[in-house]
């Protein structure tokens, strides 16, 4: 046992770091610092600049496109670009189709779509949840009926993240609706520019504008574009949500929000001192850095037994854990943050899309808190909630 | 990094736990508590013949050379099994003065006596009034000649009642709360002046109320510098805190173990227990909290023998929080699942939940290593 990083990935930390310092546009990181909205452009042209180097899709099989790094060296690149801070690359495609696509996909599918999502030439979003499907997601209504080449679709899909931006979206859809509700459903590409397909945005209640509802009326979607086997697309699901185990926690996202909070504490004033000498505030941000440790080392073990007997691929509940203490931490981070600015946080800035020309009040960066904090609330519900989660551990780890 | 046991380790750990589960049940254990030691010198032996008592020590020194992991490995499986034998006080805090602050002689006359399981230790630290500061110390130790005279009382000194020696923390100038000035003294239990009362803590564990009366020690029984000797006592037991923590990883994975066996075995309402989702719930919450203490101890573990104060505390600060809390979380829910048979002396697992809350209250509580770590500057200053 030796719980220290060897020289070697401590080496390639230093390479990573750098890459970033010498490459990511200071006004992209600058948003990220202030939680800014950050535009469709930003994060295309840095996915483009980590694909050039060839980091952009780091984990996928090197066959791929990916780097062939270890687990351990998986976790520290994305550790890094959280901690930077660097945009990730959208998970839609890099670590949800993209991998269901090398899995389960054609050699058709494999050529033509995984190198435009390295690239970003394909912005994808996510089709599983519907009005009546949230946690009991296999319930899901949207029909695809069998058409000579085509698939017919019909349904609603709701809080779909960045649609708004998609060339194409994965849907789950019901095949067979007289198989049991888990036996029917198929896992289809579906291109956003087919006609029938309307977007309309749903308004958080931070202002913001990245969710979506998706409806869908007689789309007509090609077989070729079916993943997989037909009634098969609940495993692809699963496989989807449980493979996530290096990045699910967020572990860096956690400790550049703990740093931020830190450098604004010490400037805020809190009964004419700063509120960093407040012994409160400090014992409250101390709290949440034990609990980002342990969380930390959790995710190492979890990185080092995949690196020891290499990633199944299966579903692990590790995930689920991770994911439960990882939006704890998330979320505490965001009330931390706020609680730094206190009355500063109260101005409703507006959303860059509402067109004010007005100077921001200040002090500006103080604007994002608020909103940062109502929208994480999203972080444990989203990808099963954290319900749902302590549903699997219970039945998978604890045999219950 | 790597986070499997070496053989060696694999090798202690399976002896360690295969000794314990063949000798150390719910039974055998009341047996020994209601002994007159409170514990059993034939576990006592045992130990030593296994080599746990000369684990930490050096081999130059007669020891095995294990460090910090051999040591959680011991004291995990310790607290799985609620072991009430005088392992933490003499081998792991006096074995730390020894190994930290011993000279060659020192350890040349000790060690082996510790080793072979002849001599058991005690630290007599905590004060009426120092409640977790290690450095309020009131008792004094006043120069006398070429030796010192000590005087004053210590609480609460685990397992005070069965060691042979005892270190003591001594004032030898200065006002009590000031952290120069204080020495650490191995005072032998049978010198003039030196009384005892021994008694059962709420977990059934020993210690003792100790008092010294004009007490007089040679100066060779000054371990490190007389005048300065926090940063010792500091060292000792920012090491004891980790080992500390490993027992606790082993309480609480034994109280979550005996939940899980509960829920699936009570019924009610037709149903085990276990099938109800506000019962699971709470079991996660638990097996959550267990896996951060693990986590949180292989972290101070891994920091237990670094030269740098101020990261090596801070780890324990944050180990020692994340114990206090996870451990109170996951022994009040095991109590709380079982219902009215957890109230109960006759089942486990109240025993466990005692234990982790004296371990709460020992070396300081959640809230005072809290504080503590908050006033360094938190962790991620590192």
């Amino acid at each position: 046992m030796d719980l220290r990083f060897t020289p070697e990935e401590t080496a390639f930390r230093e390479e990573v770091r750098a890459f970033f310092r010498d490459h990511l546009p200071a006004e992209t990181r600058r948003k990220l610092v202030d939680g800014d909205h950050m535009d469709r452009d930003d994060l295309v042209q840095w996915t483009r600049t980590l694909n050039d180097k060839g980091w952009a899709v780091a984990h996928w099989p090197k066959e791929y496109g990916g780097t062939g790094w270890d687990p351990m060296r998986q976790y520290i690149f994305l550790e890094e670009l959280q901690k930077f801070p660097a945009p990730q690359p959208l998970p839609f495609g890099v670590n949800m189709v993209g991998p269901v696509i090398y899995t389960f996909g054609s050699d058709a599918q494999k050529q033509h779509y995984l190198p435009r999502i390295a690239n970003l030439d394909d912005w994808w979003c996510q089709g599983f949840s519907e009005p009546g499907a949230g946690s009991d997601l296999a319930s899901l209504k949207t029909r695809a009926i069998r058409d000579g080449d085509h698939y017919i679709v019909n349904g609603q899909k709701t809080w779909t993240t960045l649609a708004q931006y998609a060339d194409w979206i994965f849907c789950l859809v019901r095949t067979d609706p007289k198989a049991k509700k888990q036996e029917g459903i198929s896992f289809l590409l579906i291109d956003m520019k087919t006609p029938g397909i309307e977007v309309r945005p749903i308004v958080t209640m931070d202002g913001g504008r990245e969710i979506n509802e998706v409806f869908l009326t007689d789309v007509k979607v090609p077989v070729e574009n079916l993943v997989g086997e037909e009634n098969k697309g609940w495993d692809y699901a699963k496989f989807l949500l449980g493979n996530e185990r290096v990045n699910i926690a967020r572990v860096g996202m956690s400790k550049q929000r703990i740093a931020r909070i830190r450098e604004l504490a010490a400037k805020e004033l809190s009964g004419g001192r700063p509120l960093l000498d407040d012994p409160r505030f400090r014992e409250k941000l101390a709290s949440v850095e034990i609990d980002l440790k342990a969380l930390e080392l959790t995710q190492l073990r979890v990185v080092a037994a995949d690196a020891r007997r290499g990633n199944t691929g299966k579903p692990d509940p590790a995930s689920s854990y991770l994911k439960i203490k990882g939006s704890e931490i998330q979320q505490a981070t965001t009330h931390l943050l706020m609680d730094v600015m206190g009355p500063h946080a109260m101005p409703y800035q507006g959303e860059p899309d509402e067109g004010s020309n007005e100077p921001p009040i200040e002090p500006a960066y103080a604007g994002s808190a608020a909103p940062t904090y109502f929208n994480f609330r999203k972080v444990s519900i989203y990808g099963g909630s954290n319900e749902i989660q302590k549903n699997i551990i219970a039945k998978a780890v604890l045999g219950l | 990094m790597d986070f499997d046991l070496s053989e060696e380790q694999s090798i202690l750990k399976d002896a360690v736990e295969r000794l314990l589960a063949d000798r150390y049940g719910f039974e055998e254990r009341k047996r020994h508590m209601a002994s007159p030691e409170g514990w059993s010198a034939d576990m006592w032996d045992r130990y030593a013949e296994m080599g746990l008592m000369a684990l930490p020590f050096a081999e130059d020194d007669g020891g095995i050379g294990g460090g910090p992991v051999e040591t959680m490995i011991v004291m995990e499986a310790l607290g799985k099994a609620l072991a009430l034998e005088p392992y933490f006080a003499t081998v792991v805090l006096g074995g730390g003065f020894l190994r930290l602050g011993g000279s060659a002689e020192q350890k040349a006359e000790l060690i082996p006596q510790v080793a072979d399981g002849s001599l058991k230790l005690a630290f007599a630290q905590v004060e009426r009034n120092s409640r977790f500061d290690l450095h309020h110390v009131e008792t004094a130790a006043r120069k006398d000649g070429g030796d010192y005279l000590i005087t004053g009382a210590k609480s609460v000194v685990l397992h005070g009642d069965s060691a042979g020696k005892i270190f003591v923390t001594a004032r030898t100038a200065g006002d009590m709360r000031d952290k120069t000035g204080i020495g650490v003294f191995l005072v032998d239990v049978n010198a003039p002046g030196v009384s005892r009362r021994g008694y059962v803590m709420q977990d059934g564990q020993r210690a003792a109320e100790i008092s010294f009366d004009n007490v007089r020690v040679p100066a060779s029984a000054a371990f490190g510098d007389p005048a300065n000797s926090l940063p010792l006592v500091r060292r000792v037991v920012d090491q004891a805190i980790a080992a500390l923590s490993a027992e606790a990883v082993g309480v609480m994975s034994a109280m979550h173990g005996l939940t899980l066996d509960y829920l699936k075995v009570r019924k009610q309402f037709g149903v085990p227990i276990g099938a109800f989702q506000v019962l699971q719930h709470k079991a996660v919450d638990m097996y959550v909290a267990l896996e951060q203490a693990r986590s949180i101890t292989l972290y101070a573990t891994m920091m237990a023998d670094s030269d740098e104060d101020t990261e090596r505390a801070r780890a324990v600060h944050a180990a020692k929080t994340e114990i206090g809390r996870g451990g109170r979380l996951v022994g009040e829910n095991a109590i709380q699942l079982h219902g009215g048979v957890g109230m109960t002396m006759e089942y486990a697992v109240g025993h466990y939940f005692k234990r982790m809350t004296m371990i709460d209250l020992t070396f300081g509580d959640h809230d005072f290593h809290l504080r503590a770590l908050a006033d360094a500057g938190g962790l991620m200053a590192v």
